[in-house]
């Protein structure tokens, strides 16, 4: 299949310079190389610029109300398991107004893709904070700095129980669409934290990483079972250190070919590592005037991937025993087994 | 006699529910016709022996049973906070009340079982008593005809070889009312045996002691020669042939829609959360497995509607339960089922309001909720059950209405019919009205978008898994033609208009509106007119048969039956009775302004008492 099997008719109307053009195109290519059929796949969005993306697709889409693409996207897996099922959301739709049903589709492990688009901002409602602006971030809602903790969203899924966290960027076409491949084939929920600019209200809010020049030094794309090594020679490595006073790991940078180079294994059930992969780097965008001196590059491709029972196959299986071994299969079987008399 | 009403009062840890409702059942087998009213605390447990932990089971037997009756014509009051609690009715509380025809819960010639070790000082101390005479304390009149039992003491004398410890062996007091009640209105005891066999039948180590309680409460009456002469229920039961069981509003709920399911060759969804007091329709789903039901229990109110929005846009047969808070929760969703076009069976299972209100007692406060509780022009389909009955009739038709329209269907159930049980004709699934689900054309495939409608005005009903019908579908308005967003003026009004006129439709097919006759000979008010709406039926029944006047209950709300107003214009007088302070007499007069409408309302969480309705109506 070609990515233009899954371009619908509709004329894409993100700002120009959006980030998310970038990820509609490299969903079209994800969908295309994963090759399920248009009529098998389900794009569920709720609101927000993110939330467009549905009508770009020529897939069955359901753009729904503010926050709650989640718990519509679990309504039809769950009822439908043998459909492919996309969610689309931004860091307000799935953290804020959406923030119970998305703990709780990850806490489920209801097989879904997620993707969510976390540009810092609320850009559809023209430039509020969102609950990923760093702390102090200026806005039209916060005119002298927000003094609000941001979620690193990283923390919040794994704090869930998420069984696949990846993270990419909107300037990353290639590592987003091996994103969104990987998590299609991860069965559970499988959430996709895409990293795009807002021209308009946040301009720049990934430059640290996303710049060009910049990119191979301040970022790493983790790949499973390979050795995590990054930089524009390549020539730098993760190793995990042991404060001996208080046994806190942390990240640190060593020379690539130092022997404690560690190798990438999303598939460990226990996140320790991968919570410590996924918050490098997560200081400079908790606080607007943090002052961070590390080296510690941002972590981006998929960082955890277990496999778990999920909620779909386990609701619907459990429905398959108690109607097998039923001895009332309809009404009428049903009625009848009733304290009944007749008049 | 034709009619009795027995009241079982107690503690809310003596078993007064599973008491009141295995003598239900009973009455139901031997062919009475029964409604019933359980009455019980918020609290799971109050304080043992309080006046706070008082719960009731009311029950009406006989020949003619519309409500579960007005008061009690026997009570069983198995401590002294239930005797109080009985006596003085809603005062209770009040200090110096004594027994007034008007608030005791039962009448003055009414038969009051009591069991007379549970009166000791310390009983009397927490059921706030100041003397130790409660009968005289409550002023409780000498035609009233006190029963002393020691209930507790029989209970461990029947009991003293079972073996059983000091605490099992009270737990099984109530069995030993049940059994005197019995042997008051001469119900066999093999049939009671039986029905206690059904019903401990996981634990079947409770059968025998139980069994030996009730049958020696039924001999103490039997040999003892109490005091009182047995009761005998006459005349035939007016339900048509057929085979009957008890169900209560909420199970019957339930099992419309599963039925439904099955008509419709749908599978059946339920998302919902837990809410007092809607929760048993889960709790009934959840188990149906066997019927391939798929329940989510969803994180919240809105997750419960919005996984069923999902699992109808998939295809299912999809629909969610609540009570009022959870209604109100629900409401943005429900507006997008709107205008998304998807089938959907919201039940609310009303209960007393506004905000927390009171979870357990019976209101019919959220019509207005159900009608225009959303933003926008949001139309959607509103019925309300009148039986505990046919709370399956009326489920059942909540699926078939939402799943030929396209569109949300409101189902307002409320306490009193979820919780009361009535006898209930068991229908085959075969005599069950068709349910033709909306479907789509074969030569629209390939060329299908969400604007799409029939002759009707109902959209086409295109799912995921079906090839060449990809569509996206929107909680944004809708171009008319094309289906896609669009924010044209003119469209926008003509997307408003279709979607009233879809559920405008609706009235094509609902059956009109039957004025009920009332059943004696009186006929002395013949221009007056009784109108009530859902759950109040059978105690707007019973009044207009004293009245002698005709009464048309609402089942169909939005769209009314078609003949509405020439039914309601050729009365003189209209009294429209609620449970509320007029919310469906307001969306009558808004719709007829011609009609002089008049109204009868009770706010006090409970049922309406028949004789206020008759003494209002008289005047």
């Amino acid at each position: 299949m070609q990515a233009s099997d899954f371009k619908s008719d509709q004329y894409v109307r993100f700002c120009p310079g959006c980030g998310d053009h970038a990820i509609c195109m490299a969903l079209q290519k994800a969908m295309a190389q994963i090759g399920i059929p248009t009529h098998q796949v389900a794009v569920i969005s709720g609101i927000g610029c993110s939330s467009r993306m549905p009508h770009y697709l020529n897939t069955y889409g359901f753009n729904t109300i503010h926050g709650r693409g989640g718990a519509v996207a679990t309504g039809v897996k769950t009822s439908h398991p043998e459909l492919t099922v996309w969610q689309m959301s931004g860091d307000g739709d799935c953290l804020a107004i959406g923030g119970n049903h998305f703990i709780h589709e990850i806490r489920r492990n209801v097989d879904l893709n997620v993707c969510m688009f976390n540009n810092r901002i609320y850009g559809l409602t023209k430039g509020q904070y969102s609950p990923t602006s760093p702390k102090g971030f200026v806005s039209k809602s916060s005119p002298f700095g927000t003094v609000e903790r941001p979620f690193v969203p990283a923390q919040l899924i794994l704090g869930a129980g998420g069984t696949f966290f990846a993270r990419t960027l909107d300037v990353d076409m290639p590592t987003t669409v091996d994103c969104m491949v990987a998590a299609q084939q991860h069965k559970g929920c499988s959430i996709v934290e895409c990293l795009v600019n807002c021209v308009i209200f946040n301009n720049g809010t990934h430059a640290w990483i996303a710049d060009r020049e910049q990119r191979a030094e301040h970022s790493i794309i983790l790949r499973h079972g390979e050795k995590m090594i990054f930089g524009a020679n390549k020539d730098k490595g993760l190793a995990v250190e042991i404060d001996p006073q208080t046994f806190v790991p942390k990240m640190i940078v060593v020379p690539a070919d130092d022997p404690r180079v560690l190798t990438h294994d999303a598939t460990q059930p226990d996140p320790t590592l991968h919570r410590l992969l996924a918050l490098m780097g997560q200081a400079r965008f908790v606080n607007v005037n943090a002052e961070v001196d590390d080296e510690l590059p941002v972590a981006l491709g998929v960082i955890r991937n277990v496999e778990a029972e999920t909620y779909d196959v386990a609701v619907n299986r459990q429905i398959d025993e108690v109607h097998e071994k039923a001895k009332a299969k309809t009404f009428d079987e049903l009625t009848a087994t009733l304290e009944s008399w007749t008049m | 006699m034709k009619n009795i009403v027995v009241r079982f009062c107690g503690d809310s840890g003596d078993g007064m529910q599973l008491t009141g409702n295995l003598f239900s059942s009973l009455s139901a087998i031997l062919g009475h016709e029964i409604s019933t009213l359980p009455d019980f605390p918020a609290e799971i447990r109050a304080p043992q022996g309080t006046l706070g932990g008082v719960s009731g089971f009311q029950v009406e037997l006989g020949s003619e049973v519309y409500t579960p009756g007005d008061k009690a014509d026997v009570i069983v009051a198995m401590n002294a906070a239930a005797l109080k609690v009985c006596t003085l009715g809603s005062h209770f509380n009040h200090p110096n009340a004594h027994f007034d025809d008007e608030f005791s819960l039962y009448h003055r010639h009414a038969i009051v079982i009591v069991d007379t070790d549970s009166l000791t000082d310390k009983d009397l101390e927490k059921a706030q008593y100041h003397t130790q005479n409660p009968f005289e304390e409550l002023g409780i009149p000498e035609s009233v005809q006190i029963v002393p039992v020691a209930l507790t003491t029989l209970t461990k004398e029947a009991l003293k070889d079972s073996g059983l410890d000091n605490k099992s062996m009270l737990k099984s007091r109530n069995m030993f009312a049940l059994g005197l009640i019995c042997w008051l209105f001469d119900e066999p005891m093999d049939e009671a045996i039986h029905l206690l066999e059904d019903k401990f039948k996981k634990k079947p180590a409770l059968i025998a002691p139980n069994t030996k309680v009730m049958v020696d409460g039924y001999n103490y009456g039997n040999n003892l020669a109490l005091s009182i002469n047995q009761i005998r229920l006459d005349g035939q039961p007016k339900e048509a042939h057929g085979t009957y069981t008890s169900i209560a509003g909420n199970k019957a709920t339930a099992w419309g829609l599963i039925a439904a399911a099955e008509k419709a060759g749908k599978h059946l969804f339920l998302g919902s959360y837990p809410i007092t007091p809607a929760t048993d329709i889960m709790h009934e789903l959840a188990g149906r497995k066997d019927m391939n039901v798929m329940v989510v229990q969803a994180e919240d109110e809105i997750a419960g509607v919005c996984t069923a929005i999902g699992a109808a846009f998939a295809g299912d047969l999809a629909c969610t339960s609540t009570s009022g808070p959870g209604l109100s929760l629900k409401s943005e969703a429900i507006g997008l089922a709107v205008m998304a076009e998807l089938p959907l069976v919201v039940i609310d299972v009303q209960r007393g309001g506004p905000s927390t209100g009171l979870p357990t007692k019976t209101e019919q406060t959220d019509l207005l909720q159900a009608l225009y509780g959303r933003n926008g022009e949001c139309p959607a389909v509103v019925i309300a059950a009148s039986t505990s009955a046919n709370c399956f009739d009326f489920a059942y038709e909540a699926c078939r209405l939402a799943l030929e329209n396209m569109t949300p269907v409101i189902l307002l159930t409320d306490t009193y019919l979820a919780n009361g049980t009535a006898l209930w004709r068991i229908p085959k699934i075969a005599e069950l009205p068709a349910i033709k689900p909306q479907s789509v054309p074969e030569e629209l495939k390939g060329r299908f978008n969400p604007a799409l409608r029939d002759a009707r005005g109902v959209r086409y009903w295109a799912f995921p898994g079906m090839e060449g019908y990809e569509h996206r579908n929107i909680g944004l308005e809708r171009d008319a033609e094309k289906g896609t967003i669009s924010t044209n003026p003119e469209n926008h009004e003509r997307m408003v208009r279709a979607r009233q006129a879809k559920i405008a439709q609706v009235a094509d097919s609902i059956p009109a509106l039957q004025v009920i006759k009332p059943s004696g000979d009186s006929r002395q008010l013949s221009d007056t007119l009784l109108v009530g709406w859902g759950s109040t039926e059978g105690h707007l029944h019973a009044a207009a048969n004293e009245l002698g006047c005709d009464l048309a209950q609402f089942n169909y709300i939005l769209p009314l039956p078609k003949n509405t107003h020439e039914v309601l214009s050729a009365y003189k007088r209209i009294i429209v009775c609620e449970l509320n302070t007029g919310q469906f007499a307001a969306y009558l007069r808004a719709q007829f302004p011609d009609l002089k409408i008049e109204q009868y309302n009770e706010i006090q969480g409970q049922p309406f008492a028949v004789e206020r309705i008759v003494n209002y109506a008289s005047k």
